[in-house]
């Protein structure tokens, strides 16, 4: 990934970026040039991406209060409800509107994800009798073929990058294909952000490609860390670094409390 | 006008077992508790549960009442995941029919609009179509030279033919209602209820409380927070507390200290014992009392 134009230089040692905070930026670019639409992340890290695009380069982003209106702004995290100033409202059966016509790019998470853009949050093991039950499919099938859809994973490992998930609930880029023209035509996983790195299908099969590693990552460690065989550019750019204005939202405005943290530890 | 008001007891004496029931409210929100504990406590069984899966799909599960459960996923909201839901699947205890939650919206739609199914793209490409293998695509009449074709890409496409999801009977818990079945939702999110109404046979509300012939127009509230009209009601019974543990805004938020003893009880037989002994196999006046004495 190209840093942005005011990204600033050196590594994550001369700044003191938290491997979190590197994190909060790379969910932030997925909604980059979203123009307006809904920005639905699910997670702390993704919850402050969102916000910290809305505040940033991406100022048309709608977000959600997470009951049902639309808000003003974006608050800091945990903003008691009383504080929030709406815009309008977005009872649940309003989101069906808004994800069919597909103004909205969702970053959801993912218990297991694997190489096509599959992800699963309903089981682990068989879906008859799971070995982990999950929350269950949720959205995730309609979301991924109606508009732009990209995963949050907290916890990178050979347990959440598998060769292939247990319960295809976002669909990826083959299941998707094999389902014809009414999957294909909005179809668009497109990117997954981790703890260790960010990753695209910009392949020729559509598979699962590392784009960059955050601070302190190896491409060995992600490699490492993933159940399948992933595309590895001869040269992987390091995520880039949030600019001082970036860092400065994050720490002193959107989370004060550090709870990105709870999520991913440097 | 019929005057439509019951009791929790009678709505519960109307359902059978096996039949299908619809539950309104959404995750742990506005759950219609009142009747969900008294189904809890009947000799009710073999029940399928159509819900946006909440804590009524663990208690139901959690006593036994239940076959099988319609649903896109069973959520506490401020707990991920419901544990006796959970431990209800991981022991083979209960059937799913887990469907994507704008399927599940669309085939309450379809009973409620009394056609058999209606067509979307959600469920294509996913494994919601291998786990429910009756589920069947349905192709676009509209193809090529059809002047009804909007946009050339999807011509004779292929859609998901979501079913109707035919109710038996539907509870939704309001915060008012007159007796005359209208219902008027404050919380900010009425979410999919008027809809269960519309897919089931026999209809009922329970609400904080009844109000006169006119009343819930009459006030300061907007006349579109009176979503349920009494076409789509069959019995209405008041129900203080209906809602409780769950969230039911603006009358009470949600009883986080009581949903967290709920959860944690699912890891043990005996706490559940002793929980449902206090919360759950208890007459809705002596809850109530269980819950003043907590405040106090």
């Amino acid at each position: 990934m190209s840093p942005g134009p005011d990204a600033p230089a050196g590594g994550a040692g001369d700044t003191g970026v938290t491997r979190a905070e590197a994190c909060v930026v790379a969910c932030a670019e997925a909604w980059r040039g979203a123009g307006e639409i809904m920005a639905s992340p699910f997670g702390t890290i993704p919850a402050l991406g969102a916000r910290l695009a809305k505040l940033t380069f991406a100022p048309d982003l709608v977000l959600t209060d997470g009951e049902a209106a639309l808000m003003v702004g974006a608050p800091p995290l945990a903003t008691p409800p009383g504080e929030l100033v709406r815009e309008a409202a977005m009872p649940y059966r309003s989101v069906f509107d808004v994800v069919w016509s597909g103004r909205r790019h969702i970053m959801m998470m993912a218990s297991q994800i694997d190489r096509e853009g599959n992800q699963n949050i309903s089981a682990v093991g068989s879906h008859e009798r799971p070995k982990v039950q999950l929350v269950g499919v949720r959205g995730a099938p309609g979301n991924s073929v109606n508009h732009p859809t990209s995963y949050w994973v907290p916890d990178h490992s050979t347990r959440s990058f598998v060769e292939q998930v247990d319960v295809v609930c976002g669909v990826g880029y083959a299941r998707a294909a094999g389902a014809g023209s009414g999957a294909t035509r909005f179809h668009d996983v497109r990117r997954v952000v981790s703890n260790l790195g960010v990753f695209d299908f910009d392949t020729p099969d559509r598979t699962m490609r590392l784009r960059s590693r955050h601070p302190g990552v190896t491409v060995e460690d992600i490699v490492a860390a993933t159940g399948f065989g992933l595309t590895v550019p001869d040269e992987v750019e390091e995520t880039r670094l949030p600019t001082p204005e970036e860092l400065d939202l994050i720490r002193t405005v959107l989370d004060p409390r550090a709870t990105r943290d709870r999520e991913v530890r440097t | 006008m019929t005057d439509k008001r019951t009791t929790v007891d009678e709505i519960v004496g109307e359902l059978r077992s096996g039949m299908t029931i619809g539950i309104g409210g959404w995750g742990s929100r506005r759950k219609p508790m009142a009747v969900v504990r008294a189904i809890c406590r009947s000799d009710l069984e073999d029940l399928t549960v159509v819900a946006y899966g909440g804590p009524d799909v663990g208690l139901l599960c959690a006593t036994g009442k239940v076959r099988k459960v319609v649903c896109g996923f069973v959520t506490l909201d401020s707990i991920a995941l419901d544990p006796h839901w959970r431990a209800a699947r991981q022991e083979g205890r209960v059937e799913v029919m887990e469907v994507d939650e704008g399927m599940f919206f669309l085939g309450l739609q379809a009973a409620a609009w009394r056609v058999p199914f209606l067509p979307t793209r959600a469920g294509l490409g996913s494994d919601v179509l291998r786990v429910n293998p009756d589920l069947r695509l349905v192709r676009s009449p509209y193809g090529e030279g059809s002047p009804y074709l909007g946009d050339p890409a999807d011509a004779d496409v292929e859609l998901v033919a979501m079913p109707a999801l035919r109710l038996d009977a539907a509870i939704v818990h309001t915060n008012r209602a007159d007796g005359a079945g209208n219902g008027q939702i404050l919380s900010p999110d009425p979410f999919f209820d008027t809809l269960f109404l519309g897919a089931a046979e026999r209809r009922f509300l329970t609400t904080e409380r009844v109000v006169g012939e006119g009343a819930l127009a009459a006030g300061s509230d907007p006349l579109s927070s009176v979503q349920v009209h009494r076409m789509l009601t069959d019995g209405v019974a008041e129900a203080p507390g209906g809602a409780h543990f769950t969230a039911n805004l603006p009358d009470y938020g949600r009883d986080e200290a009581l949903q967290k003893e709920y959860a944690a009880a699912a890891s043990d037989p005996a706490a559940w014992e002793s929980f449902a002994a206090r919360y759950v196999l208890v007459e809705e006046d002596e809850y109530r009392a269980r819950i003043a004495e907590r405040a106090r």
